[in-house]
């Protein structure tokens, strides 16, 4: 009975194997997708990270070095405490603070590390080291931060911070990933393709809770990472710290160059911060108070802030005209009061007189020459020709345009083209009475500290220069090869000893004999950048020695009245200290030190305790010590003329015919406004928040 | 003597080949499932689950000894006696078991850990076997069929209440020997039909289901009925017929609005979970529909031939739940592929198929119906476990025979096979 049904029920059972064959084949053949979910499941990308590349400053000190900092990370589900209370003063932590890191670490994953306790230096680390072992779940993870053995070259430095959102989705490599760390600023961003070597990436295999479980494939798909190269910039650190040290409480720019090779061999923006601020942990916090600051410590003055150079640019003027041959080095005119306002010395000058002296309307008439050469009757023509051809010299010394300085927002400057008086004035309704000013450096002018220092580099070269750069070599490669370079300005030779000759004059019985180093044969140029919104900005360049130079420095001081009182003796004790590495002279040392431009922050009324029974108030009179030295350049002109505005040492000015048109050109810092010091800050600051957005 | 030489020669060694076969290849992957290439465990540390199984595999040595010393008279003679020990130690268990994951099924004795209801399987299929090869009991006889669900019903009640849900559906596989008796297939029909009815309820909305199934019975009650009006034809039972159809749309009308209660208040939340991720298993994959995922992602990675030995990452890193027990054949997938795991599937076909072969060659009602059980049981253990790693069945908790881990488990399936064969070894005697 019912025999049959044996048969009935096997071929139920081969049925069944039958579908779950056929299930197998789809879901394991037909259906490629669990294979990938399998990979992604087990498979974790573990990133190997290269040491970011140090740099050394021209004699081997570190400039930027990494420093480790460890992280305490806890595994909330390994984690055994019998005593909290003792835990938490181990690591010193309030119980609150404890119990919140662990409730958030438990949220984060009861079984993967999480941070307990972010970037503790080694000193830190070493007071709770020992006690790790009574706690199983807390484990130290290793990382490193960049570090400074100095407190010097902030705004050059630069600093690196986390990748942002937009970077991440501008790159077009994809190097980056979220939460990698990128230079922002100064070289660490300039130099990043650099400093940031090779990632490598290791493949290990992680069970369901994420725990790793060794090597995915032996390794075949894993790649060691490349550390950066270390960088060797040009930079003498001590040099720098020193400037620094002088430009305490003063705002403005320092730069030196080596002027045979373009190196910078110090660059200062003052005021300045320390750069430690923008490392570890603090990074945030201290970036949010640098950046509300009112003195901008964050804007890197000698690339980004422009200014009218004042009479330091008629070492300029006068080359051109000599090379235009509008006039000769014996070519003379006198010191005619009623074409420009001028100070008493002796007339006629010829041109290394005039640059002794600073002879204002020797070179007004010598900018007459260059623009009208009677090459055309109509005297509008003739200028237009004249200022093309000046215009087309000019810009042959770097001005109006980036020098390719191996920094971020390098600016260009701006020297005013024939296109842009067409446009202010119409074509043919200028002349060189409408643009006088220019021919002792006021006007639509804008010029960077560090094309100041390119000029004075290139008196010292003889007609040439290299594009200034910090960096002198990247691993043992050398600088890179638009620093290699020589930029000719197609100016002889012989042009530059009368110049030469007027600023060694300058500095032993001219303008600038506070610079005077004994045994050194300095040549400079004093200028005071008239401002018409406040005090006059000192400026002064130089180079040194005469022969055979080894520094040019340009030294910009906003604010602080002639280029003789303090631009002069911060570039001379500078070069003194660079090229002796010895100060002879610290009475002039002293003076500098102790000149406050402002009060810092915190300690205005130890300040002010300080200076009312002794110093008058800062900004507003010349410090009595100094008076006899600075006697020279303190030619005040009490006689005001018609036609110039204000008259202060040799630097009147013209008055600006369109002022709003000036300042929508943006071609000068100038900004209608009647906070003295606000002017180039709060043009810059703006600049350059929204330069380094677009980083 | 002769009894023994006779004794060899009679044992189906192709099936203890099997038994073999499965069992070794079992031990390998449970040791595949749980390696941690981090440990280097050796398969036979005793504190590692292979090591633990390898203990079982001896016991099991050891009790298949014991069952084939034993006179084969022993298992008719005492099997209410078996049956109502076992009965007694279910109860016993579930008043003093503790709560293991909801469960209350596990004796726990020192170190050693027992569930009672893998050997109430074998104690059912003996007294079972017992009842109905008594003489003159026939299976058509309502009687026969009313202590058949008690003999089935009591320990099946006493597991369910040890909320074993998944050991007590297995007692529903004693079907096929039923059928085997003499059950009408209509019957198994019907069971067929309430299933089918019961998935496309939760996958189609159930008042198109129900109209649906309306129309159809009238359509049809009302074509039978068109045979009236033929001359001659006795219409009592046409009118039957009719009413039947008619009927039975009605009571499959009445399933598919019970469904949604029976689901939402019936099943347990986890019950109803697997349910639904069987129905929908792209949903929730982090959530409920997670175990069958990554079941589904261990074997589909396997690809043709497999990752290889010791290589499968989904189960030995945990991605797959109980990957050493109900998701053994996960590892399998895994590591040897469609190739492994079809020659795997023919393998325990091939051995189910033998099983019947045996039990139908039974001379002796009782061995038979007890070969029968036998083989029911293991083809549902079979049917479920790999269905539900492959997504064919809603996951029920139930090992896989001789493979997954587990001492009560293997012991349990190793009684049942071997009490079977020592019956069959003495097949001629048995008149």
């Amino acid at each position: 009975m019912f025999k049959k049904r044996k048969n009935i029920i096997q071929i139920v059972f081969i049925l069944l194997g039958i579908v779950y064959i056929i299930k197998l084949f789809s879901l394991q053949i037909l259906d490629s997708s669990y294979k990938l979910a399998s990979r992604d499941n087990v498979r974790r990308r573990i990133i190997d990270y290269p040491f970011r590349g140090l740099i050394y400053d021209r004699n081997g000190k570190w400039l930027v070095y990494n420093t480790s900092v460890f992280d305490l990370m806890v595994v909330p589900r390994e984690l055994k405490i019998k005593d909290t209370a003792i835990f938490c003063e181990r690591f010193g932590l309030t119980k609150e603070a404890f119990i919140k890191k662990m409730t958030d670490a438990k949220a984060y994953s009861r079984a993967k590390p999480s941070a307990f306790m972010k970037q503790l230096s080694t000193t830190d680390f070493a007071k709770i080291q020992d006690f790790l072992v009574d706690y199983k779940g807390i484990y130290p993870q290793q990382r490193t931060i960049r570090a400074y053995p100095h407190h010097a070259l902030a705004n050059a430095l630069g600093y690196i911070g986390e990748v942002s959102p937009k970077q991440l989705e501008k790159q077009t490599d994809g190097y980056y990933q979220q939460g990698d760390y990128i230079g922002i600023n100064g070289l660490e961003l300039e130099y990043e393709h650099y400093l940031r070597g090779k990632r490598g990436a290791r493949y290990v295999m992680v069970d369901v809770r994420g725990v790793e479980k060794g090597t995915y494939k032996n390794g075949i798909y894993d790649t060691l990472s490349i550390p950066g190269a270390n960088l060797t910039a040009s930079v003498d650190l001590d040099l720098q710290k020193y400037g620094e040290t002088l430009m305490k409480y003063k705002i403005g720019s320092v730069v030196a160059i080596e002027p045979s090779s373009g190196e910078i061999l110090s660059i200062i923006s003052a005021p300045s911060y320390d750069p430690n601020k923008l490392t570890g942990r603090n990074f945030s916090e201290n970036y949010a108070a640098l950046e509300k600051d009112s003195l901008v410590p964050l804007f890197n003055r000698p690339l980004m802030a422009k200014y009218p150079p004042g009479s330091i640019f008629k070492i300029a003027q006068a080359l051109i005209a000599l090379n235009l041959g509008v006039i000769t080095p014996a070519t003379t005119f006198p010191c005619n009061k009623a074409l420009i306002n001028c100070h008493h010395h002796p007339s006629p000058q010829d041109v290394s007189g005039a640059i002794q002296y600073s002879c204002n309307p020797f070179f007004y008439m010598t900018f007459k020459h260059i623009l009208e050469q009677g090459k055309d009757p109509n005297k509008y023509q003739d200028s237009e020709i004249g200022f093309r051809k000046w215009y087309n010299q000019i810009r042959k010394f770097g001005f109006g345009q980036k020098l390719g300085v191996d920094l971020p927002n390098e600016t260009r400057g701006a020297i005013p083209s024939n296109a842009y008086y067409d446009h202010l004035y119409g074509h043919l309704r200028w002349k060189f009475s409408t643009v006088y000013s220019l021919s002792i450096g006021q006007g639509e002018i804008g010029v960077t500290p560090i094309q100041m220092a390119n000029l004075a580099a290139i008196v010292a070269n003889k007609g040439f220069f290299y594009s200034p750069h910090m960096i002198k070599s990247i691993g043992n490669k050398g600088a890179l090869p638009q620093y290699k370079v020589k930029h000719s300005l197609g100016i002889d030779k012989q042009y530059f000893k009368p110049v030469i000759d007027g600023m060694e004059q300058v500095v032993l019985g001219g303008t600038g004999m506070i610079a005077k180093i004994k045994d050194i044969a300095v040549c400079g140029k004093t200028g005071t950048a008239q401002n018409p919104h406040g005090k006059d900005h000192s400026v002064f360049i130089a180079f040194a020695p005469k022969d055979n130079p080894k520094i040019a420095i340009a030294v910009f001081i906003e604010n602080a009245g002639f280029g003789a009182s303090w631009a002069a003796p911060i570039a001379s004790l500078m070069i003194e200290k660079y090229l002796t590495d010895t100060i002879t002279r610290p009475r002039l040392e002293k003076y500098i030190l102790d000149k406050k431009f402002y009060t810092p922050k915190g300690e205005t009324e130890i300040q002010n305790k300080k200076l009312k029974p002794k110093a008058p108030a800062p900004a507003k009179k010349t410090p009595k010590p100094n008076a006899a030295v600075l006697k020279d350049s303190a030619l005040l002109n009490e006689i005001p003329k018609p036609k110039a505005l204000i008259f202060k040492d040799s630097i009147p000015v013209t008055k600006t015919p369109k002022p709003e048109v000036l300042i929508s050109k943006d071609s000068v810092p100038i900004k209608k406004t009647d906070k003295p010091n606000a002017i180039i800050p709060k043009d810059s600051s703006g600049k350059n928040k929204k330069e380094r957005r677009t980083n | 003597m002769r009894g023994d030489i006779n004794f060899a020669k009679n044992i189906d060694w192709i099936t203890i080949c099997f038994y073999v076969g499965f069992v070794l290849f079992g031990w390998l992957n449970i040791y595949a499932a749980v390696y941690d290439p981090t440990l280097h465990m050796s398969p036979f540390n005793p504190a590692s689950r292979s090591g633990q199984q390898l203990i079982w595999i001896g016991l099991s040595a050891f009790v298949i000894l014991l069952i084939l010393i034993v006179d084969y008279k022993f298992y008719s003679s005492f099997a209410y006696v078996i049956y109502g020990a076992i009965i007694f130690l279910l109860i016993v268990t579930y008043i003093v078991a503790p709560d293991i994951k909801g469960s209350r099924s596990w004796l726990v004795l020192g170190s050693i850990r027992l569930q009672p209801a893998e050997f109430a399987k074998f104690a059912t299929a003996l007294a079972l076997a017992k009842y109905l090869g008594g003489i003159g009991v026939r299976f058509i006889q309502s009687r026969t069929q009313l202590i058949c669900a008690i003999l089935l019903g009591v320990p099946a009640a006493i597991i369910l209440l040890q909320n074993e849900t998944g050991s007590m559906l297995v007692f529903s596989a004693f079907i096929l020997v039923f059928y085997r008796e003499g059950l009408s297939p209509y019957i198994l029909l019907l069971g067929i039909f309430s299933i089918v009815l019961f998935v496309l309820t939760l996958l189609l909305d159930k008042y198109y289901l129900a109209s649906g199934l309306a129309v159809l019975g009238i359509l049809t009650s009302g074509f039978i009925l068109l045979g009236l009006r033929k001359k001659n034809i006795r219409r009592k039972p046409i009118i039957q017929k009719a009413l039947g159809v008619f009927g039975a749309c009605i009571i499959s009308i009445v399933i598919v609005f019970s469904v949604n209660f029976f689901v939402t208040d019936v099943l347990q939340p986890h019950q109803q979970a697997r349910i639904k991720s069987l129905i929908n298993p792209g949903a929730d994959i982090k959530g409920i529909g997670w175990n069958l995922y990554q079941s589904k992602v261990a074997i589909g990675s396997g690809a043709l031939t497999g990752k290889g030995f010791l290589q499968g990452t989904q189960t030995k890193f945990d991605f797959v739940p109980e990957q050493s027990t109900d998701f053994i054949f996960c590892t399998i997938g895994e590591e040897y592929g469609w190739i492994g795991s079809s020659l795997f599937i023919i393998a325990y076909v091939v051995f189910l198929v033998r099983l019947i072969s045996l039990a139908e060659r039974q001379k002796d009602k009782f061995a038979r119906i007890y070969g029968y059980g036998v083989a029911s049981i293991y083809f549902f253990h079979f049917m479920v476990n790999i269905g539900m790693t492959i997504g064919i069945f809603p996951i029920i908790g139930i090992p896989l025979p001789f493979f997954s881990y587990g001492g009560s488990s293997l012991l349990g399936f190793t009684l049942l096979l071997f009490v079977f064969l020592k019956l069959d070894a003495h097949r001629k005697q048995l008149l």
